[in-house]
């Protein structure tokens, strides 16, 4: 019987012929990425064990993404300990060079790796068809220390892609409408994996997009297969794959979804579940107090490109804030020498450092009560971004920057 | 015996424990915001050896393992729902919380109502009824056997 993609990279990382959903297999990981999310308690735990040791400190990536630069002493002392443990310990470590995951598929992951992250959006490495899985801190010690850990095999839900999104159509509107489609469990405990020929028509922006939000359906993790387009990715950034793999044409899928990417239209995610979804046409005209353009999910030069197209020779609406926040140093730079960055100062807009901001509601740009947020971040849950009675509405880069102008949700279309 | 806190579907691990707190230092310093966002006064009120019950796919969203480490700091004695997110309920073996699928739980009882669980038998009584929950996989019921992944760690390094 033949394997999915899914099943030969644990089988691959397991040391084993094969490997077939629901088997429990322990793994060697290949990356462990932690940030400044938890790994503060992770390194309290480490100093409390019998025998503190570090398996392949090769293997591990820490990054400060979430609240950098820090906001308030305890968040500086979670930050200092991260610090002096990484340089101690000889551990790779970023600290205001992006968000955690644009920084690890611009730098580290690899085709055919097991990657272990202590965050849920781990899923985007799939982008580069590696096997990426959010942890806790536990599991994640538990790795660092033994290099192993055990998986349950996931089934898979494939989602085979054809034809091309139409123009001022996006991937962010692609997953969302997928999310909306299976619901926020649809996957739990599932990979989801994309191919067909409408893959390869998607950028690798777009893949990182897609991936990054399959969590949100409850994946654990999400898969492409590496094509010419990914392959480019990671030759121009200096790597080379672990291996490639496909799914065989005998492997078994839980389900499977024919996806024609034309079809596709805008969509906004309404409070306070992502898979709360309707075309972005039904949601035109709900005020907004504040609009934000980055995070792992699209907050890349793809996507500053589509806001500065919109944005160039208007103005933010009068009391809105616009917060537009690269993904990283790589994005902030080139931005800045593509002139995107003028184009949103000169619109009013607020051009903060690369970091988590207001997607994950602590930081900088947190909302008060009773405001509306229209965001490209990940989620919308309720005081996701803030106040607990506030609101959160997804949609994309173009949305989102069409919504800041007007004041009100919009699409780019209608300006 | 303890009394139960009853949460909706879909519950994530922004409303058990909010972002702004995640750097705390300290779980302790963590725990009095637990579940802020949808009963504010849930710290104060809830008791050690309570029960949390819930409906479908609890603690979905983030893989913070504060979430499951509020509860257990608060002394909730376990979480039953009818379906859990896959970190969430990961997280939660890992640090010794148990997390038990029972599929007739939510419906049948309401908030504040007594209920007394039998970890060993996986039985539930409430309001005079006996349920019957879905046994843990044997890799997990290993890991909360020993008090945790790092009590397993400890034993084996």
């Amino acid at each position: 019987m033949g394997m999915t993609m899914a099943e030969k990279i644990i089988a691959c990382a397991a040391g084993v012929e094969s490997a077939k959903a629901g088997d429990i297999q322990t793994v060697t990981l290949d990356k462990l990425m932690s940030n400044d999310g938890t790994t503060h308690l992770t390194i309290d735990m480490y100093n409390k064990l019998k025998n503190p040791r570090i398996a392949d400190k090769s293997k591990l990536v820490w990054i400060v993404d979430h609240n950098i630069p820090s906001d308030s002493p305890k968040t500086a002392a979670s930050h200092k300990k991260m610090r002096d443990f990484a340089r101690d310990n000889g551990i790779t470590f970023y600290e205001g060079e992006g968000v955690c995951h644009q920084v690890m598929m611009e730098n580290h992951v690899c085709p055919g790796e097991l990657i272990f992250g202590a965050d849920s959006h781990t899923c985007a490495y799939g982008a580069l068809g590696a096997f990426g899985t959010g942890v806790g801190c536990t599991d994640y010690l538990y790795a660092m220390v033994t290099g192993t850990s055990w998986l349950l095999v996931p089934e898979t839900i494939r989602f085979n892609l054809t034809g091309k999104l139409p123009e001022g159509v996006y991937a962010r509107d692609l997953i969302l409408t997928i999310i909306g489609k299976i619901g926020a469990n649809g996957a739990n405990y599932k990979a989801m994996e994309f191919a067909g020929e409408g893959l390869h028509n998607l950028s690798m922006s777009d893949r990182i997009s897609i991936c990054n939000l399959c969590v949100e359906a409850g994946a654990k993790t999400a898969l492409m297969e590496v094509d010419d387009v990914a392959m480019e990715y990671l030759t121009s950034h200096g790597r080379e794959p672990k291996a490639c793999f496909t799914s065989d044409p005998d492997a078994v899928f839980a389900e499977v979804y024919d996806i024609d990417l034309s079809t596709v239209a805008p969509i906004v995610a309404k409070p306070h579940f992502v898979d709360n979804v309707v075309p972005a046409k039904e949601s035109l005209g709900v005020k907004i107090d504040e609009a934000f353009l980055g995070s792992c999910n699209n907050g890349r030069i793809e996507d500053l490109r589509v806001g500065a197209a919109i944005i160039k020779g208007k103005k933010v609406a009068p009391k809105v804030r616009f917060l537009v926040v690269p993904a990283s140093r790589s994005v902030y730079k080139q931005a800045m020498e593509e002139g995107l960055l003028d184009i949103f100062m000169d619109a009013g807009a607020i051009v903060m450092n690369p970091n988590c901001s207001v997607c994950w509601g602590s930081c900088q740009g947190v909302i008060g009560e009773g405001e509306t947020l229209i965001s490209t971040g990940t989620r919308n849950f309720k005081g996701r971004a803030g106040h607990r009675d506030s609101f959160v509405y997804l949609a994309s880069a173009a949305t989102v920057t069409a919504s800041a102008i007007t004041g009100v949700i919009t699409t780019a279309d209608l300006l | 015996m303890g009394k139960i806190f009853r949460f909706h579907t879909d519950v994530d691990t922004d409303q058990i424990i909010a972002s702004q707190y995640l750097l705390f230092p300290t779980i302790d310093e963590m725990k009095v915001y637990t579940f802020e966002s949808l009963d504010p006064d849930f710290a104060k009120k809830v008791q050690p050896g309570d029960f949390v019950v819930a409906c479908e796919n609890f603690g979905c969203g983030s893989s913070r393992e504060q979430a499951p480490s509020v509860l257990k700091a608060l002394g909730v004695k376990a979480v039953i729902a009818k379906s859990f997110a896959r970190i969430f309920y990961r997280n939660a073996i890992n640090i010794g919380l148990p997390v038990i699928v029972c599929k007739e739980l939510y419906d049948a009882v309401a908030d504040g109502d007594d209920m007394e669980l039998n970890l060993e038998e996986g039985t539930i009584v409430s309001g005079g009824k006996t349920y019957t929950c879905t046994k843990l996989p044997a890799q997990m019921q290993k890991i909360l056997d020993q008090g945790g992944l790092i009590a397993s760690l400890n034993g084996e390094v």
